[in-house]
C-alpha cells in the first residue's frame, strides 16, 4: 500500500522505528566494508527518518518524479546514512547492502548523483551542496512549481567561505522554498568543530544572514517533527535552517562512549555487537 | 618583471611622444582602424533566448563587462544576480542546470579558472551539466597585472574531462559560437572578447563549426596555427610577410577541447612545412603544447615547431600595445619572430 505521493505505508511503523531501520541498514554496510562514517550516520538517522517518512514528498519508484522536493547531501562522506535511508525508503533495494563500497556498486563511498538512485548531487567537496541547493530552488522557482530544497550539511562545512556565500545569496534571491540542515555534532577532520574554528554562536549567524532559524536536538524526534513542521509552515519569503545538535554514534552505547573521532575506528567483531546493541535497546 | 620598486621612474612615452594609458578594463582590444561589432555575446544570447526560454544568464557582478547586460535588460526575470561570488555562481548555474534550464554564466576568466575551479569541476563538469560558462578578459587582454590577467586559463581546463573549451577570434565568431555552444549538450567554457570587439572573419567566408579547425588562408613557406584573437594577429602577420614574399597558412582552430587533430595533423603532414603555433596564453599547456602533443603522437615531424605564445611568468601592469610587443604577441613582434625562424 502506497501513499498518494507513492511512498510505502508498511504496517504502523513509527518515525523511532525507521530511525531504528536506518541505522540497522549503515551497520549492515559498515560491516561489508569494515568502515564507513558509522558514528555520524548513527546520529543523522533521526533527522533522516524525520525528511524522509515526514516531511519529504518523493516517488520510491520513480525517483525523478518532477514534483519530488529535492534533498541534496552536500556531505558526500554521509552517503552510507543516506544510503539507509534510501533503502528503507524504497528507493534503493535492501538486498544490495552486501554490495556497499563494493567496485560496480551503485553505493560508493561518497555520494555522487551519477551513481544512485536518490542521490541529487554529487557532494563530498565540501562547501558545495548549499551552492547548488541554492540554483536548484531558483530554477524550481522559476519553473513555478511548489516543491522544496532541502540542504543536508555538516558543521564542519561551516568553515568553508561558500556556504556563506550561498547563505547570503539565498536570503538575497528570497528563496523561501530552501530549507538547510546542519549537522552539528562538533566534530571534523582534525578535532572538534568548535575548536577548529569556532562557529558558535550559529544560529545568530544564520538570522543575521535572513535566515529563519531553529536549533533543536537532531536525536530528538519530537523536536524535529515540529521544526520540520515550522518550516514549510513560514510564510515568509525567506529560506529556513535547521540547526541539529546530533550524537555520534547515537543508539549504540559503546559507540556512543568510545573517544570521540572523525572516522571512528570499529572493530571487525564489534559490527554484530554493534547491530546486537541496537536491537536490544530497541526491544527495551 | 617590474623593476625594483624602490627605483625612481618619470614618465615614457609613446614611439609617437604620445602618453601611454593603461587600457580600461572595459575598453575595447580593437585597433583604431578596425571595423568593430558592440557586444556580439550580449545580443547573440538574447537573440537566442527569443526562441529558446530554457537560456537563463547569471553573473557574479560582472553584468557590463561580459556584456550580459545586454540580455539582463531584455530578459530581467531569466536574468539571476549572484553578487561578487563565484563559487556561488558555478554551483547555483549547476543547480539551475539541473532543473533543466540552459545557464550561461559570465565572470572574468581569471576568477572561473582559479577562484571556482572546484565548483566547476565537481558541480558542472563531473555531472555533464548544461552550463556555458563565458568569461571575459582572457590571457593578455588588460593591463592591470596577474590579479586579471588570465594567462593559464586554457591549461587549467584543458585537463578537466567533459569540458568544451572555445577561444573565438573575432564578433562573427561569438556570435555563431553562442549559438553553437546553446545547442551543445554539456559544459562549455568559453573566451570572451567584449565591447567593441573586432570584426575579421567574415572576409574569410568563415562560418564556425563546434570542434572544427579551418583553414584561413593558405601559403607554402610555414603554417600558423592560432587560435583567439591571435588568428587575428596571425592574419595580419600573413599579409604583412606576403609583402616580403613570405607566403604562410593560416589555421583558425577556435574549439581547443575537442582538438581537431584530424585537420591539424592533414595540414601539418601536407607539405611539411614549419609549424608555428600562436596563442594568447602562457607557453604552458595551451594550443601549442596541444598541437605538439598531436604531432608527436602521429610521427608528424614538421621542419620546425616555434610557438608563439606567453612567457611562464607573472606579466607586467601598463598599456596593452607594450605588453603585447614585450611578451611577443603584437603584429609587428609576430611577424619578427616568424622571419627570423624563417631564416
Amino acid at each position: 500500500m502506497t501513499s498518494a505521493s507513492g511512498v510505502p505505508h508498511l504496517p504502523n511503523l513509527t518515525l523511532a522505528d525507521r530511525a531504528y531501520n536506518i541505522r540497522r541498514h549503515a551497520l549492515r554496510m559498515g560491516e561489508v566494508q569494515g568502515q564507513g562514517y558509522i558514528a555520524q550516520a548513527l546520529g543523522a538517522a533521526d533527522l533522516l527518518a524525520v525528511s524522509y517518512f515526514h516531511a519529504l514528498a518523493y516517488r520510491p519508484h520513480e525517483p525523478e518524479w518532477e514534483g519530488r522536493d529535492r534533498f541534496c547531501l552536500s556531505i558526500g562522506h554521509y552517503a552510507i546514512a543516506l544510503y539507509a535511508a534510501l533503502i528503507e525508503a524504497g528507493i534503493l533495494p535492501e538486498n544490495e547492502i552486501d554490495t556497499y563500497g563494493g567496485d560496480d556498486s551503485r553505493m560508493p563511498m561518497s555520494g555522487m548523483a551519477a551513481y544512485t538512485p536518490g542521490m541529487e548531487i554529487t557532494g563530498g567537496s565540501l562547501g558545495q551542496g548549499l551552492t547548488v541547493a541554492l540554483g536548484m530552488a531558483m530554477g524550481l522557482r522559476h519553473k513555478n512549481s511548489s516543491a522544496w530544497v532541502f540542504n543536508l550539511m555538516s558543521d564542519g562545512e561551516l568553515d568553508e567561505g561558500s556556504t556563506w556565500e550561498a547563505a547570503m545569496a539565498a536570503s538575497s534571491h528570497k528563496l523561501g522554498n530552501l530549507i538547510c540542515l546542519v549537522d552539528v555534532n562538533n566534530m571534523q577532520a582534525d578535532g572538534p568543530s568548535t575548536q577548529i574554528s569556532n562557529f558558535e554562536p550559529l544560529g545568530p549567524k544564520w538570522e543575521a544572514f535572513g535566515w529563519h532559524t531553529q536549533r533543536v536536538n537532531g536525536n530528538d524526534i519530537k523536536a524535529l517533527i515540529a521544526a520540520f513542521d515550522a518550516a514549510k509552515a513560514l510564510d515568509e519569503p525567506r529560506p529556513r535552517v535547521i540547526i541539529c545538535d546530533t550524537k555520534m554514534g547515537k543508539g549504540v552505547d559503546f559507540l556512543e562512549a568510545r573517544e570521540r573521532n572523525h572516522f571512528m575506528r570499529v572493530e571487525s567483531d564489534e559490527w554484530a555487537k554493534a547491530i546486537a546493541v541496537l536491537d536490544a535497546g530497541r526491544a527495551v | 618583471m617590474p623593476l625594483d620598486k624602490y627605483t625612481p621612474r618619470t614618465v615614457k612615452l609613446g614611439p609617437n611622444g604620445e602618453r601611454l594609458m593603461t587600457s580600461a578594463m572595459i575598453a575595447s582590444i580593437a585597433g583604431p582602424d578596425q571595423r568593430t561589432a558592440p557586444a556580439p555575446f550580449g545580443h547573440a544570447l538574447t537573440k537566442l533566448a527569443a526562441t529558446n526560454p530554457k537560456i537563463i544568464g547569471m553573473t557574479a557582478d560582472l553584468s557590463k563587462y561580459t556584456d550580459l547586460h545586454v540580455f539582463a535588460k531584455a530578459y530581467p526575470e531569466r536574468f539571476f544576480q549572484m553578487g561578487m561570488a563565484e563559487q556561488v555562481l558555478m554551483g547555483s548555474a549547476a543547480g539551475m542546470a539541473r532543473e533543466g534550464f540552459t545557464v550561461f554564466a559570465t565572470t572574468y576568466a581569471v576568477f572561473a579558472s582559479r577562484r571556482a575551479y572546484d565548483f566547476i569541476c565537481m558541480a558542472i563538469a563531473e555531472e555533464m551539466l548544461d552550463v556555458k560558462i563565458v568569461c571575459a578578459l582572457p590571457g593578455l587582454t588588460t593591463g592591470y597585472g596577474p590579479s586579471h590577467q588570465a594567462t593559464e586559463d586554457l591549461a587549467i581546463f584543458r585537463g578537466l574531462p567533459n569540458m568544451t573549451i572555445i577561444d573565438p577570434c573575432d564578433a562573427l565568431e561569438i556570435e555563431q559560437a553562442t549559438a553553437a555552444i546553446a545547442a551543445h549538450k554539456g559544459p562549455v567554457y568559453m573566451r570572451l572578447l567584449r565591447g567593441n570587439v573586432p570584426l575579421v572573419l567574415d572576409e574569410y567566408g568563415y562560418t564556425f563549426e563546434l570542434g572544427k579547425a579551418k583553414m584561413l588562408r593558405d601559403g607554402p613557406d610555414a603554417l600558423l596555427i592560432s587560435t583567439g584573437l591571435m588568428t587575428m594577429r596571425a592574419l595580419e602577420a600573413a599579409k604583412e610577410l606576403e609583402k616580403d614574399r613570405v607566403k604562410v597558412g593560416v589555421l583558425h582552430v577556435p574549439t581547443i577541447k575537442p582538438f581537431d587533430e584530424a585537420t591539424i595533423l592533414r595540414e601539418a603532414n601536407r607539405t611539411g612545412r614549419p609549424v608555428i603555433t600562436l596563442e594568447n596564453h602562457t607557453i604552458v599547456g595551451g594550443l601549442g603544447e596541444a598541437v605538439a602533443g598531436a604531432l608527436m603522437r602521429s610521427d608528424t615531424r614538421p621542419t620546425r615547431f616555434r610557438q608563439i605564445a606567453l612567457p611562464d611568468q607573472f606579466l607586467d601592469a601598463g598599456a596593452l600595445p607594450t605588453l603585447h610587443d614585450r611578451y611577443g604577441i603584437s603584429t609587428s613582434e609576430v611577424v619578427r619572430r616568424v622571419k627570423a625562424w624563417l631564416g
